[in-house]
């Protein structure tokens, strides 16, 4: 395996009582696109100022291709931030916002204007070179940040939910264009954001975040289709978890009750035996079962179906009340709240999760 | 959208509007811009055999600027309020630094340090430096104490050096409030951007924090020069001869003990016309400097309360 580019080994950071970041370790690849996702207050962010040098970690250390850069200051060290709120020099233009780092490390006139120049060009906004961030739209700023910090070509970037006070429709431009940036110039990307989509969109690896420690670290289409826990199956996309009895353990596959009805599924390698277990389900899988049909099967009532654009979603209730969500074909018509119905999905769509 | 377009070009004023704002109109008519007015008018009055007549005359404007006294001691207060700036901003900028980055803890006690002050009379402050200054005062029992000097010291009230010092005391947080206010606006964050791109503390400092300060920097040295140029209770308490050197202390005597009214109006009207070519300058420079203003959602850059300040 490669060297990683960048790694922590046991960071904790704790702000008085409260422990943001707990005993945290993490490798990144050189080039690769990796997101820290999670709910605010998981540690995501301070991860991320820590390896920015912004905040100190009171145990562990960080290193840099091999080398510990724990207790450089932040402008020692060869990578370069995206604010959240951009955090651009409103008293200077674009072209000495972007040129700022340039002139830090007192690089040659000539090829820093050069540099400049080529970074805007990159964004596309080498026509506002001389207005003020004031006089630029959000997306405009967003990319001037980008610019100043790819402008110093750093190992890694590092970028700090860069997208949250954009439109979606500007957002899903700046997420496919951050990802071309990637590939294109070959420098790793550590992402911060709370937006699951996002992270599935974007990255080549997400480590999902819970109260400092990471959930769950996988490609996104691993965590979608094999959530490690309750946790993540909720967090990832949108899941039906059902049950929530002890599980019984039966080799890869568990057993579990739901609405009185005994299911066998594939279960999470950690699950153990006797644990509170859940089924998930997600609402794609789900399909009305053919009458004599194979596969497990369950009964719902119809509550409510909701047309929203790409899908229609049926919401339904299990006999113990349990609410279900599941999509509904667009050929098929829509059934009225209180018709009965069973579902059934592929056997192994159906994933036992533990707490 | 439609419902602005059918609201009414001009909402009808209520009487409760009128009367809100016929007190503050009011107030200021009577008591500022008739005054004003009064001052304005004299100032082209004709004094004849020591009695004010009402000839239109432009001999006062021609005597203030024909006679070396007058531009002289203009000059002379300029030189003081400018030497009082001077210092003021000196003390200030670093507490203010202290204040806005540094001091965690006692930030508010530290803060309420430099502003109680404020609330103490101005004249039982100018008396203060009497009792500090003076021959028998604490400064020369001090020195006299530790073997510093023999003999008290003559030269450290009434003189200009005693209203400089007294002006210091005063002034200075003026100074400090714009300059504290500016520094605390500027958000953090763009602070860690400038080390993010391998700006030093210093160079941070430097490039970031001083230039986005200047508004209030501003407005700080426009509060000391102002106020101190115009200063009358410190130089008359405290300068001894050259007290008559400042302008206010001339005004007045020229009000009062030589009856020249008019001379007396022209040397105001001067006055105000310095000092709000001063206050439109500084308020330029403010928006100048201020002209990044916001870079984002987070009301950021726009340092503070500088124009306010100045615009209140």
């Amino acid at each position: 395996m490669t060297l990683p580019i960048l790694e922590l080994r046991a960071v904790t950071k704790r702000f008085g009582d409260f422990v943001a970041v707990d005993n945290l370790d993490l490798s990144v690849a050189p080039g690769e696109f990796l997101t820290l996702l999670g709910a605010s207050g998981s540690g995501k962010t301070t991860t991320l100022r820590m390896i920015a040098g912004f905040e100190h970690p009171n145990a562990g250390e960080i290193l840099m291709d091999g080398t510990a850069i724990t207790a450089l200051p932040p402008y020692h060290r060869d990578l370069n931030t995206v604010f959240q709120q951009y955090a651009l020099f409103p008293h200077m233009t674009v072209q000495e916002n972007v040129g700022y780092g340039l002139r830090m490390r007192k690089t040659p006139r000539a090829e820093g204007t050069d540099r400049v120049r080529q970074a805007l060009d990159m964004v596309q906004l080498e026509h506002l070179a001389q207005r003020t961030p004031r006089q630029l739209s959000g997306g405009q700023q967003q990319r001037v940040a980008l610019a100043r910090a790819l402008v110093n070509r750093p190992r890694v970037l590092l970028l700090d939910e860069p997208l949250g006070a954009l439109d979606l429709k500007l957002r899903k431009e700046m997420q496919l264009e951050l990802k071309h940036l990637n590939r294109q110039l070959g420098i790793t990307f550590l992402y911060v954001t709370h937006d699951q989509e996002e992270a599935l969109t974007m990255s080549d690896r997400i480590a999902l975040m819970r109260n400092g420690r990471i959930e769950q670290l996988d490609a996104p289409q691993a965590m979608y289709e094999h959530p490690a826990s309750k946790y993540v199956a909720d967090f990832i996309g949108e899941t039906n978890l059902l049950g929530g009895s002890a599980a019984r353990r039966l080799g890869g596959s568990a057993r579990l009750v739901i609405a009185g009805q005994e299911f066998e599924a594939p279960a999470t390698p950690t699950l153990r035996d006797g644990q509170p277990a859940w089924l998930a389900l997600r609402p794609e899988y789900l399909r009305r079962a053919e009458a004599g049909g194979e596969g497990p099967q369950l009964a719902v009532t119809v509550v409510e179906a909701v047309f929203t654009g790409q899908v229609t979603r049926l919401y339904t209730r299990l006999a113990d009340g349990t609410p279900l969500v599941m999509h509904w074909p667009a050929t098929e018509s829509v059934l009225a709240p209180g018709s009965a119905l069973t579902v059934t999905w592929p056997a192994k769509r159906g994933l036992c999760v533990g707490e | 959208m439609s419902g602005s377009e059918r609201r009414p070009a001009h909402p009808p004023i209520r009487l409760g509007t009128v009367l809100w704002a016929a007190i503050p109109i009011g107030w200021v008519t009577v008591l500022l811009l008739l005054p004003y007015l009064f001052l304005f008018a004299h100032s082209f009055f004709r004094l004849v055999n020591g009695r004010l007549t009402h000839q239109l005359t432009l001999e006062n404007y021609g005597r203030l600027f024909g006679t070396a006294l007058y531009p002289g001691t203009i000059i002379f207060s300029a030189g003081i309020a400018a030497r009082v700036t001077l210092a003021s901003l000196v003390l200030a900028y670093p507490l203010a630094y202290l204040l806005a980055f540094k001091v965690r803890r006692h930030k508010n006690l530290l803060y309420m340090a430099v502003i109680i002050p404020l609330w103490v009379s101005y004249l039982v402050r100018a008396y203060a430096w009497k009792i500090i200054l003076g021959q028998g005062g604490i400064l020369n029992g001090l020195l006299q104490a530790t073997g510093v000097i023999q003999q008290p010291l003559t030269v450290l009230l009434y003189s200009k050096w005693a209203v400089i010092i007294a002006l210091i005391h005063i002034y200075t947080p003026f100074t400090l409030m714009p300059i504290y206010a500016g520094l605390e606006s500027i958000p953090p964050a763009l602070k860690e951007a400038s080390q993010d791109l391998y700006a030093s503390r210093w160079q941070t400092f430097w490039h970031v924090v001083f230039p986005l300060s200047l508004p209030g920097v501003v407005a700080g040295c426009t509060f000391a020069f102002v106020l101190s140029m115009g200063d009358f209770i410190a130089p008359s308490l405290l300068g001894g001869n050259d007290s008559a050197l400042m302008v206010s202390n001339l005004v007045v005597s020229l009000f009062g003990v030589a009856y020249n009214w008019p001379l007396g109006a022209a040397v105001s009207v001067v006055m105000l016309a310095m000092t709000v070519t001063l206050l439109t300058i500084a308020r330029k420079l403010e928006d100048r400097w201020a002209g990044g203003g916001p870079a984002a959602g987070r009301a950021g850059g726009q340092p503070g309360m500088g124009r306010g300040a100045l615009r209140a």
